[in-house]
């Protein structure tokens, strides 16, 4: 059990790209923690740079309380999950499983019986004598799982860790993640880049581009307060409006609406100063009368999501989007009007989010 | 649910060449002790013999005779004397249509073509073709050598009998012919092998998408495998093009003959050399092939870059 | 309908005329040792016994097919082990000039074959004192048969993922403990593949042993057979075809039984 610290971590290419720039994080002790961002941000860098198989060229990364910079993959305490899992096709579940003890030389006897009880904890007793081609995905993954649960390492470092389920079986997976890290209190990191696993699963995260932190949050700070317009733009399963404005003396002029001024950048904003107003489809209430604070337009699609609707209303020649419950449903063609929650929506002003 | 999340990392394999590809830990200094064994038996066994036959090249070394006991070094005579020596320019042509004939025409379609055929199949019959053309390939030289003398035999010979034209000197009225054909059916598993596999990893789906667009067989060869392949087959036209070209097995058939006519330029160099006890010369002519070799190699490399 | 089975038949002759191709040019093979007094023709053999007598009275014949097999396994197992080691640490360690050091290794390693080398090579083996020694031989041929086997080795493990290797080594796997657990067992079929081609080469080998082996006991079967080829003028079919079996059947039954485990593939990447 350690916490993992990063302390102005940097990791150059020698072709000069920079794939870390100078990251500071402190997950603390037990966290289960994400690593979130795009194709090409660095946090399977930053992953691979915690468990070593990557040198820092610059800063510290720190485990428990010991600097392990400079120290060797296999000295550092932690034990990592592939995305293809890696289990060795030519060893039986169980000697996949005691693998890691075999290399800090326990006795046959023992590491076989250790395998066995995490494998039974797992639910792969009966897989036992299998070899990894024999398994399936879900079963994969859970032997995975089971090796480094026997390593009794520090820290846990998932690369990807649902990525080569199929849906179905990721939802089930997601959960059962969760429950087990929660059950064995050990600091995880797992990177993905799919923000709704990483709401879903994480107890906090930090979303990554091009080799910087752009915001370390829970995942319900992430969601309601992106620090920023790539955050707000990144997180969620429908994405955030992010409508160029005005401000026009106590209000906003968005898209050639009014709006009023969300409660977070009241008293903040200057007259006549371009900002980014910023709010869910799901934090807005959608009505057919004209409502004053609202952005009115045409309906243009309706996407059915299952329990409500999505609804994008043409404002002027900007597209808006509302998330409508079942039942109230507009057609295309009619006029609408969205009214953006004050305690919900959000300003930006140069990118960056404006706090009272 | 529509999902505004980012596309997965199909990038994979670019962002993988940018993690650190010593994956084991090994390290500089335990990778080049690892080198190191193999390294040691080439130089002493391969790269100082090959610089001395270099070396060679500029004396007047000869089996015989006083060169023998005391070889002066006479420069770059025996390159001069090479080049302009007809027989050698015969040598080069000759080899150079064995090359084409055999290697970069006969091996590569017949390996394709039997690839090819052969793709979808699984059963028996893909076993039987496929280990009849790896037998070819197998057996060691003399043996096959001699079942082509047998085959090609004038009175008693199986092909003439089954073509009716008994008494038909093959090698002696045709030896080009039938080297260029013995090599073909000699190497043609190598190139089959590696068409086999190549043609293995083109996505199926790519073949039905042209399929769908009513592209004809011969069509989805030319715009939808050959592009898949282009680095296999241009790697295969180089390892076979240098193994053809350096190939002594033609002489077993016509030990050059008749007059010099399938006189290869390997054959050419131990007439030269062995027969003719000028070894001086015949490392001339070696080192002549080497640089022959050589240009051929960096043209394919180059093109192999190029089109990458 | 009807392009269907004209593409059928057309498949199908295609398929006839290449094995007969292949097949026609054996059967000599497989008929003159059974045969009586032999010629060049292929004919239904008469089954007799009395052509294999006369390669076991021959006092070199069989012992040179045991040293063929001396020669072959020893120079295979030296290949497979120096490239195996060689190939992987180029295959993941960024050392200098490594792309240049193979090609120019592999072209040199064709003029080595070459026939002008043979004296350079006698008077090294002369001067390292390895004339007459099996041993020696089996260096010489490792040696050039290395340059080739490390660059198709080479290929092979860079197309195997590396996240087995990157795996054991977070797990704490010394580098060598991790060549011995993840490396070896996934490299296997291509291991086989050039120790496969390697048997294959020596096998058939001629120049070398003949060159650099004084002691006729010592000569492996491709030196015999070229005795027997040109003793007495005249082709000996007798001895030739029978003897000429004899040395081709362990070198198909090894190709049998490597691709029987391993599969016979020079390209790599894992089947899943």
């Amino acid at each position: 059990m350690a916490a993992i610290e990063l302390r102005g971590l940097t990791k150059v290419y020698p072709g000069g790209v920079t794939a870390l720039d100078s990251l500071d994080l402190v997950i603390p002790d037990g966290e289960f923690f994400a690593l979130l961002g795009p194709s090409g941000c660095g946090k399977t860098t930053l992953l691979r740079t915690i468990a070593g198989l990557e040198t820092a060229t610059g800063g510290a990364v720190v485990i428990g309380d010991r600097d392990v910079t400079g120290v060797q993959p296999g000295a550092r305490d932690v034990a990592m999950v592939f995305q293809d899992y890696a289990l060795f096709p030519h060893m039986d579940v169980a000697d996949n499983i005691a693998y890691p003890l075999r290399i800090k030389k326990v006795a046959k006897a023992t590491r076989r019986d250790k395998a066995q009880e995490v494998g039974a904890r797992l639910g792969l007793d009966h897989l036992m004598d299998r070899r990894p081609g024999q398994l399936s995905g879900g079963q994969q993954q859970r032997v995975a799982l089971a090796r480094v649960m026997a390593t009794q390492a520090q820290a846990f470092l998932f690369d990807e860790p649902l990525s080569n389920l199929d849906a179905r079986l990721r939802l089930e997976a997601r959960t059962f993640l969760k429950k087990l890290q929660r059950e064995l209190g050990v600091t995880t990191v797992f990177v993905t880049h799919d923000q709704a696993e990483a709401l879903a699963m994480a107890d906090r995260m930090a979303v990554m581009e091009a080799g910087h932190i752009r915001q370390i949050g829970t995942p319900a700070e992430v969601f309601q307060r992106p620090a920023n317009t790539f955050v707000a733009g990144f997180i969620g399963s429908t994405p955030m409006n992010l409508l160029d404005g005005v401000v026009r003396g106590d209000t906003l002029e968005v898209a050639g609406c009014k709006v009023r001024v969300p409660t977070s950048a009241d008293g903040t904003l200057t007259d006549g100063e371009p900002i980014v107003f910023g709010v869910r489809p799901e934090y807005m209430s959608y009505s057919v009368e004209p409502v004053e604070g609202a952005l009115g337009g045409k309906v243009a699609i309706v996407e059915n999501l299952g329990a409500s609707h999505l609804v994008t209303l043409e404002v002027g020649d900007v597209p808006v989007q509302a998330v409508v419950p079942e039942g109230s449903e507009p057609s295309p063609g009619q006029t609408g009007y969205a009214l953006p929650r004050r305690d919900r929506a959000l300003v930006y002003r140069d990118g960056e989010l404006v706090t009272a | 649910m529509a999902q505004a999340t980012s596309p997965p990392e199909v990038v994979r394999d670019a962002t993988a060449r940018r993690y650190s590809s010593d994956a084991a830990g090994l390290g500089r200094l335990r990778a080049g002790a690892f080198v190191a064994p193999a390294m040691v038996l080439i130089a002493v066994f391969l790269v100082f013999p090959a610089l001395w036959v270099i070396y060679l090249g500029l004396t007047n070394y000869r089996l015989t005779g006083v060169e023998a006991a005391e070889p002066r070094v006479v420069g770059l005579d025996n390159f001069v004397k090479a080049l302009s020596d007809p027989t050698f320019w015969n040598s080069t042509w000759l080899t150079v249509q064995f090359v084409l004939g055999s290697a970069v025409i006969g091996q590569v379609v017949l390996g394709f073509t039997i690839a090819w055929l052969l793709r979808d199949r699984r059963g028996p019959l893909k076993r039987i073709v496929e280990g009849l053309v790896i037998l070819a390939w197998i057996l060691p030289s003399a043996v096959v050598s001699f079942l082509w003398v047998a085959l090609l035999d004038r009175d008693g010979g199986t092909l003439n009998t089954l073509l009716g034209i008994p008494g038909f000197a093959w090698l002696l009225d045709h030896p080009m012919l039938s080297i260029i054909v013995f090599n073909t059916w000699r190497g043609t598993a190598f190139s089959m092998m590696l068409y086999g596999a190549a043609l293995g990893n083109v996505p199926p789906s790519h073949l039905e998408s042209a399929r769908l667009a009513g592209a004809s067989g011969w069509q989805q060869l030319r715009d939808v495998v050959f592009p898949h392949i282009r680095g296999h087959i241009l790697t295969n036209l180089l390892l076979i093009s240098l193994w053809t070209f350096n190939d002594f097995t033609p002489f077993m058939l016509t030990a050059g003959g008749p007059d010099g006519k399938s006189e290869v330029l390997a054959v050419y160099v131990y007439n030269v050399a062995l027969k003719g006890g000028q070894l001086g010369y015949g490392a001339a002519v070696s080192t002549v092939i080497l640089l022959i070799n050589l240009v051929v190699a960096v043209f394919y490399l180059r093109l192999l870059r190029s089109k990458k | 309908m009807t392009r269907f089975v004209l593409g059928r038949i057309g498949f199908y002759t295609l398929i006839a005329v290449l094995l007969a191709f292949f097949t026609i040019p054996l059967l000599w093979l497989a008929s003159a040792p059974f045969t009586s007094d032999p010629t060049y023709e292929v004919k239904v053999p008469d089954f007799t016994w009395e052509n294999f007598q006369a390669i076991l009275e021959h006092p070199y014949a069989l012992p040179s097919l045991f040293n063929s097999v001396l020669l072959a396994v020893g120079t295979a197992l030296l290949v497979v082990l120096l490239a195996a080691l060689a190939a992987y640490a180029l295959s993941r360690v960024r050392l200098p000039g490594r792309d240049v050091l193979l090609y120019a290794l592999l072209l040199l390693s064709s003029i080595i074959t070459g026939t002008a080398a043979m004296v350079p090579i006698f008077q090294l083996a002369v001067e390292l004192n390895l004339i007459d020694s099996q041993f020696g031989l089996i260096l010489i041929l490792t040696g050039g048969l290395l340059p080739a086997a490390i660059f198709m080795l080479k290929d092979f493990m860079d197309s195997t993922p590396k996240s087995y290797e990157e795996s054991a080594r977070v797990f704490g796997a010394s580098p060598l403990q991790i060549v011995r657990h993840v490396v070896v067992p996934l490299v296997r079929p291509g291991l086989a593949t050039i120790a496969v081609w390697a048997v294959a080469n020596v096998w058939g080998n001629f120049l070398m042993p003949y060159l650099l082996l004084s002691d006729v006991e010592k000569q492996p079967a491709a030196v015999i057979m070229y005795t027997l080829y040109t003793e007495g003028g005249q082709a000996n079919l007798q001895l030739l075809s029978t003897f000429g079996l004899l040395y081709s059947v362990p070198v198909v039954l090894m190709y049998l039984f490597v691709s029987k485990k391993y599969g016979f593939r020079f390209h790599g990447g894992i089947k899943r």
